[in-house]
């Protein structure tokens, strides 16, 4: 039996009633306009003035939302939501060294934090060591500097990695840094069982948008794919991606098109390890999203709402998925770093809030509120408290995570949600007929699409169509504020510590666990020829991060951006 | 004749940072205003930069930033050109700089710093009014 929400005789009624109530409207026009020519969200989709049943008349309750923890998981992941546990306060952080971020970490868990998530420096972040020349001038800068196992260890010390979960951001790199985490973890006593955490991982949204570049797009799905081979037999509890829309849409994608090319990237992944031979409800279920909450309100709501009825949908009927466990889009959100001005940077605590209250609101499972001087720099221990605390009020004094989803069933919302999988799985569609996400890479399909997107936005807040306070109205100047300083010392100190490190370890130990990895890389994919243990083995011998990776570029070659613009 | 020559424009992004939605933006809006331009693409070394930059014979550089290392690739990028005759070209940075680096930035010749928020239109107004088609060499 269907579940639709309204009688076919209640539609009519209201039908007609709605076009009464559009001439009072105009009429109410003449004697006052409206106030822009255009309404538009963020992303450019034009909305209506009023949304009414009439705009959801179609919908079913039971098949398109649905309760909570229920198939299409449009109310939430989770049967309780917040009513049971509240989402995890995870402050994105990394700065300088291992021991100035193990410092921060202690800070923000002493604060309230209730999960790790970690910054790498650029270096970290692209497969080199400190030491090496392409290195120069950035240790430190955009995160934590973690060359070997020893700055591992010194990242989390005095933290209990059985308790706290930690994500960390990094991609191409993602299985070196995961098989430093291991092992600094088992070194420590801790079982890898028992971990839990995440890796980024997502190499695809590298190419079209983060830009985060080593290898050619196939080697990067095998490492990707051997990741997630390794966590389902190894590390249970390890979310091994977290598929990611939040660069896509820094990069200046709309909400749809985030939505699309990261759902998208998702099949993809999910295609890769199903060619590997791994049964899907054996690893979907520790795939993750990470979406961005821009300040488009309730844009991002419906976004975040539509992903996971999409994910579900497509889990259940593309990839024949059994578990519903397989088919819930469980998904961390950052604030959106764009969104933020230099100008007047105190007001960022308030774009920062209200994304924060988006994602609340769309059902997160992890949050990042970002820094008031983000803009400018690394959070200094004062922005970072008030970014903190703007959770906590969220959480404990608003009154917002009281209710599961308290916005379903507003005619807007619903069908605002309806439109961004309508247009999303347009582009699906699309790709689908393009030969999938590697080959629209290829043609630069997507990395396009974000680019006229980011100049389209652009040229409006040139003419004043999307209004940025403090740059194109109001204006202001940028003030000199108080930011944290990395001192460009560091970067000697951890040249001479690697150097140390280096001269201590059993070369000829590490050379065999490299030349184990090469064969590995050169091998066919397979679980024998894995590459985590190997790199487990690697880095427990004294490896570093660079000469791991340089096995990587050594077999599987080098990608460097197309340039595109 | 010669100053007739459209202006030819590298934007380039040095270092690491793979940021380069200011960069592509600024590239297309001076395309778009009737500049010849040239987008490097992320990480490139300052060697490659001042390379591409000789190869393409351009008026001006455009270095693009968000990293923070813009105290070792700027001087170094600097040093290169006057090492190559080549300082006659304007070189400007976009990004985000600390408000102290930016007078020590144009101490070493980087002719202008566009911070967060500018407006393109002002941009290419700067360039118009600042960059002139560089006298072919000898």
């Amino acid at each position: 039996m269907g579940t639709k929400m309204f009688s076919e005789s209640a539609i009519e009624r209201i039908e007609q009633e709605y076009k009464e109530w559009l001439q009072e409207y105009e009429k109410a026009l003449q004697k006052l306009p409206e106030r822009l020519e255009r309404f538009s969200t963020v992303s450019d989709m034009e909305v209506k003035s009023l949304y009414t049943p009439l705009d959801i008349k179609h919908k079913d309750y039971m098949e398109d939302i649905g309760f909570p923890g229920c198939y299409p998981f449009t109310r939430g992941v989770q049967t309780t939501m917040y009513r049971a546990r509240l989402w995890t306060m995870r402050m994105f952080a990394g700065l300088g060294t291992a021991e100035q971020t193990n410092e921060r970490f202690h800070y923000l868990i002493n604060h309230g934090e209730t999960g790790l998530s970690v910054a790498f420096d650029f270096p970290t972040l692209m497969g080199y060591d400190t030491d090496s020349p392409l290195a120069r001038g950035e240790c430190g800068r955009c995160g934590v500097a973690i060359d070997t196992i020893e700055d591992m260890q010194r990242l989390f010390a005095g933290i209990n990695l059985e308790e706290v979960t930690t994500s960390m951001t990094i991609n191409p790199p993602a299985s070196v840094i995961w098989a430093m985490y291991i092992a600094n973890a088992e070194n420590e006593g801790y079982s890898r069982r028992k971990l839990g955490g995440t890796i980024q991982n997502d190499c695809l949204k590298e190419f079209i948008a983060q830009k985060t570049l080593m290898l050619p797009p196939e080697p990067s799905l095998r490492l990707v794919v051997d990741t997630v081979e390794f966590g389902t037999r190894e590390v249970p509890r390890w979310n091994t991606i977290s598929i990611s829309g939040y660069h896509i849409r820094e990069a200046g994608a709309t909400a749809v098109q985030e939505l699309a090319f990261t759902i998208y990237d998702g099949i993809t992944y999910v295609e890769e390890c199903i060619k590997r031979g791994l049964n899907v409800d054996d690893f979907a279920g520790r795939l993750s999203f990470f979406w961005n909450s821009h300040i488009d309100f309730f844009e991002e709501i419906a976004k975040m709402r539509a992903a996971r009825r999409m994910w579900a949908r497509i889990m259940k009927n593309r990839f024949k998925a059994q578990n519903p466990r397989s088919m819930m889009c469980r998904f961390h959100v950052q604030t959106a770093g764009c969104s933020l001005t230099a100008q007047e940077p105190y007001n960022n605590i308030i774009r920062t809030t209200t994304e924060a209250l988006a994602a609340i609101l769309g059902g997160c499972q992890s949050l990042h509120t970002n820094s008031l001087d983000e803009v400018y720099m690394i959070p200094s221990e004062f922005a970072v408290k008030i970014a903190l605390r703007t959770q906590q009020i969220l959480a404990y004094e608003v009154g917002v995570a009281n209710v599961i989803d308290p916005l379903a069933g507003s005619y807007y919302v619903e069908a605002l949600t309806d439109r961004m999988e309508e247009e999303a799985n347009e582009y699906i569609r699309k790709l689908d007929e393009m030969g999938g996400m590697v080959a629209a890479i290829e043609k630069n399909y997507p990395q396009m699409e974000i680019a006229d997107s980011a100049y389209r936005f652009q040229q409006q807040v040139e003419r004043g169509e999307k209004v940025i306070i403090g740059i194109n109205m109001f204006p202001s100047e940028i003030p000199p504020l108080e930011v944290l300083k990395i001192d460009p010392e560091i970067e000697r100190l951890q040249i001479e510590r690697l150097h140390r490190f280096k001269e201590r370890r059993n070369k000829i130990k590490v050379q065999k666990a490299l030349d184990e990895l090469r064969r590995r890389c050169e091998g066919k994919p397979c679980w024998e020829n894995n590459v985590m243990p190997a790199l487990i083995e690697a880095v427990k011998a004294g490896a570093t991060e660079q000469e791991c990776c340089d096995v990587y570029r050594e077999v599987f070659g080098t990608y460097t951006d197309p340039a595109s613009f | 004749m010669g100053n007739e020559r459209k202006l030819r424009i590298l934007i380039a992004k040095p270092g690491l940072d793979g940021h380069d939605r200011g960069a592509r933006v600024i590239a297309r809006a001076l395309r778009d205003a009737g500049f010849e331009v040239i987008y490097t693409g992320c990480h490139q070394t300052p060697e490659q930069i001042v390379q591409t930059a000789l190869q393409e014979d351009v008026d001006m550089i455009g270095l693009s930033i968000l990293s923070g290392a813009h105290n070792y690739s700027f001087p170094r990028i600097m040093e290169l050109l006057r090492e190559n005759n080549a300082e006659d070209i304007v070189v400007v940075g976009g990004g985000i700089f600390p408000l102290e680096d930016i007078p020590k930035l144009k101490a070493i010749g980087i002719k202008e710093i566009f911070t967060p928020g500018s407006k393109l239109e002002d941009i290419v107004k700067w360039v118009r009014e600042n960059v002139k088609p560089r006298k072919a060499a000898a």
